[in-house]
């Protein structure tokens, strides 16, 4: 930027400032409303207009996690002050926490299922990535017959929506006792994501000059370290950018989960709608479940952002 | 060290005929040079050779060995590219001790850390050494491939156009550097290139390929002063050698409504349609000589000047003290010994001068 710059153009930077401004608040309000509401005293969550400013306290968290049910009658104030302050705050709810015959708290149904969720993302993610790379290389670095057809039949799995085959992959994963199983959701996410993953990673890897291995090749490494020393480390980009993908995809899916699976593989998508029903809906636990749920994509999404920024140009590296 | 012998090799990719029946013999410790066009089948000679791609018919022999069966790795041979064969994210320490590194090779850290600076110095990168490959020049980056190459102390260097993306200056500094690499080394070079003068200037040997199969083999004079034919004879030699067709008759040569003397053994070539060589510097602008010719360009180089003379339909060049005085558009007359003339038969283009 010239270090001189006219008035007109300086008003025209600043309207340009205000303008991002006001588009990066418009994105970041349903974010700010879901992480706000999972703050907030339970009887704040409905208000409208929508309570801005209030006291934030961590009793959705506490519901959340733990086992609860509504007060019948009022604690007494003997076992009110023996509680710990976590307790407390649930029953200022008016609710309790479910504790078993020796005493001891129970976890809700949200955190095994948000553990299901990341074993079922993370797995499948790091089998579609894998699996994609290697096709991916050898559909770039060797000739087959039929590598166009190959190509697009891989592509084409994409073209039908996934759940149209919901019904019938029930039945089949009924048969073979996969419904309800980690390996189940991540068998079927990996498919997912196979066909997107090889053709991502081979647009990356034929952006690699393959003098690079044949370098490598002359020099004395085989093949297959050419391919884990020399070419791996180029695609990294390329990895990271299609490792969001997967993983977004996985951690987003609702529809299979919610056929597939109900409670011991149970994913969080179609955890956290379901508790809406129960009950009153206590909208401040829900965004809870929520706001948790969008915490580990965030986090991936931002380790990996150095490579994204050139990933996300979907392989146009430098040369 | 080693020679390499090539026996019959044919190459096809798909449809096409990339080499065609090639024989080439390269000794032990020769600067070998494969001049030709784009698509004459130089890289993939190269590739061959190297061992990353098989030949569809042939043999290959390093050091007498048929090396079939031996994968790039075991050939122990080493591969400059124009481009492309330094890894990004490595220095250029990391890229000189990759080949070494390999577990092949099997060296120990104090060799590697020996023979790298060893390479280092030979080439002048020292200072280099811990820089990131994609902050060097061109030149240096070109040094540094080469480094990579000789690290190893391969038996054989296979050197695919390595100066042809560099600017000019510094092609003609690595090109003095590579000669002297050679001699230090005592390797064999097998060199790639389609500039005539980087093949006339480097190599104890030229090889002149066109479309697959070697035409022409010899040292950089005999394929200079006695191309086997008119593909040859274009391809080597800048400014390109003059090629007229011709007709002998009489003891006189007629180019088209020119008659100059024919050589020696000119009156056994009556009646045969011929093409006549003459290099530009052989042509000699005199006043009476029996061709008249109109100055077209002239292009001052200093030590000559190279004039394009119109003849009719034809362009002339002829090489000329730089003294000459000569303007544009001015009629001349030049003409030529006709002993350094060279004689094609117009048909096959075969030098038959010699018979």
């Amino acid at each position: 930027m010239a270090a001189v710059q006219t008035t007109s153009e300086r008003a025209l930077n600043k309207v340009a400032i205000i303008s991002v401004l006001i588009v990066t608040i418009i994105f970041l309000a349903p974010i700010y409303w879901i992480v706000s509401t999972s703050f907030k005293p339970r009887h704040l969550a409905t208000t409208v207009p929508p309570t801005i400013v209030f006291e934030p306290e961590i009793s959705p968290f506490v519901k959340l996690t733990l086992r609860r049910s509504q007060l019948r009658e009022q604690p007494t104030p003997e076992e009110y002050t023996a509680a710990p302050w976590w307790e407390r705050l649930v029953f200022d709810g008016g609710e309790k926490i479910v504790r078993s015959g020796r005493g001891e708290v129970q976890l809700s149904g949200y955190p095994s299922r948000f553990v299901n969720s990341l074993i079922i993302a993370i797995t499948s993610t790091i089998l579609a990535v894998a699996m994609g790379t290697i096709t991916a290389y050898g559909f770039s670095r060797f000739k087959m017959p039929g590598e166009q057809d190959w190509l697009f039949f891989i592509l084409s799995t994409r073209m039908l929506p996934p759940v149209v085959v919901a019904i019938p992959m029930f039945l089949m994963y009924r048969v073979v006792g996969l419904n309800d199983t980690h390996v189940g959701l991540i068998i079927l996410y990996t498919a997912f994501n196979l066909s997107f993953s090889v053709w991502l990673m081979k647009g990356f890897i034929d952006e690699i000059p393959k003098e690079y291995e044949e370098a490598a090749l002359v020099d004395g490494y085989t093949r297959m370290e050419a391919f884990f020393k020399v070419v791996l480390p180029e695609a990294a980009t390329g990895i990271a950018a299609t490792a969001v993908f997967c993983f977004i995809t996985a951690w987003n899916e609702y529809a299979f989960a919610l056929i597939m699976t109900r409670r011991d593989a149970q994913t969080a998508p179609p955890f956290i709608p379901s508790q809406v029903g129960s009950g009153l809906p206590d909208w401040t636990v829900i965004a809870a479940g929520t706001f948790l749920f969008l915490l580990p994509v965030a986090i991936f999404t931002f380790l990996l952002r150095n490579h994204l920024l050139r990933g996300m140009s979907f392989g146009a590296i430098r040369k | 060290m080693a020679g390499i012998s090539l026996r019959g090799i044919s190459k096809t990719y798909g449809g096409t005929r990339a080499l065609r029946g090639l024989d080439l013999d390269i000794e032990d410790g020769e600067f070998f040079v494969l001049l030709g066009q784009t698509g004459a089948g130089k890289t993939t000679t190269l590739r061959l050779i190297a061992g990353l791609e098989k030949p569809t018919e042939g043999e290959i022999y390093i050091d007498g060995q048929n090396v079939a069966d031996w994968n790039a790795a075991e050939r122990d041979v080493a591969l400059v590219l124009q481009q492309y064969s330094l890894y990004p994210r490595l220095s250029v320490r990391g890229n000189l001790e990759f080949p070494l590194k390999s577990k092949v090779r099997n060296f120990s850290s104090d060799e590697i850390e020996r023979r790298v600076n060893k390479a280092a110095e030979t080439l002048q990168i020292t200072k280099l050494l811990d820089r990131k490959v994609e902050r060097l020049s061109g030149g240096e980056m070109q040094r540094v491939s080469i480094g990579r190459a000789i690290v190893r102390e391969p038996r054989v260097f296979l050197m695919d156009e390595p100066l042809s993306a560099l600017d000019a200056k510094l092609r003609e500094a690595l090109r003095v550097e590579l000669k002297k690499l050679h001699t230090e080394l005592k390797a064999t070079f097998l060199f790639v290139t389609h500039d005539q003068v980087e093949a006339m200037s480097m190599g104890d040997k030229i090889g002149v390929l066109n479309r697959g199969k070697l035409v022409q083999v010899g040292t950089p004079a005999e394929v200079y002063h006695n191309p086997c034919n008119t593909f040859v004879a274009r391809a080597v030699g800048s400014p390109p050698m003059n090629l007229f067709d011709a007709r002998v008759a009489g003891g006189q040569m007629e180019i088209g409504s020119v008659k100059v003397p024919v050589g020696a053994n000119g009156t056994a070539l009556d009646g045969r349609d011929l093409t006549v060589g003459v290099r530009p510097e052989n042509i000699r602008l005199e006043n009476g000589a029996p061709v008249s010719a109109r100055v077209f360009d002239i292009e001052d180089h200093g030590v000559v000047k190279i004039l394009t003379m119109q003849v009719g339909e034809d362009k002339v060049h002829a090489t000329v003290p730089a003294k000459t005085v000569v303007r544009l558009d001015e009629t001349v007359q030049f003409g030529w010994q006709p002993e350094k003339t060279l004689l094609f038969d117009r048909q096959s283009g075969t030098n038959i001068s010699t018979q």
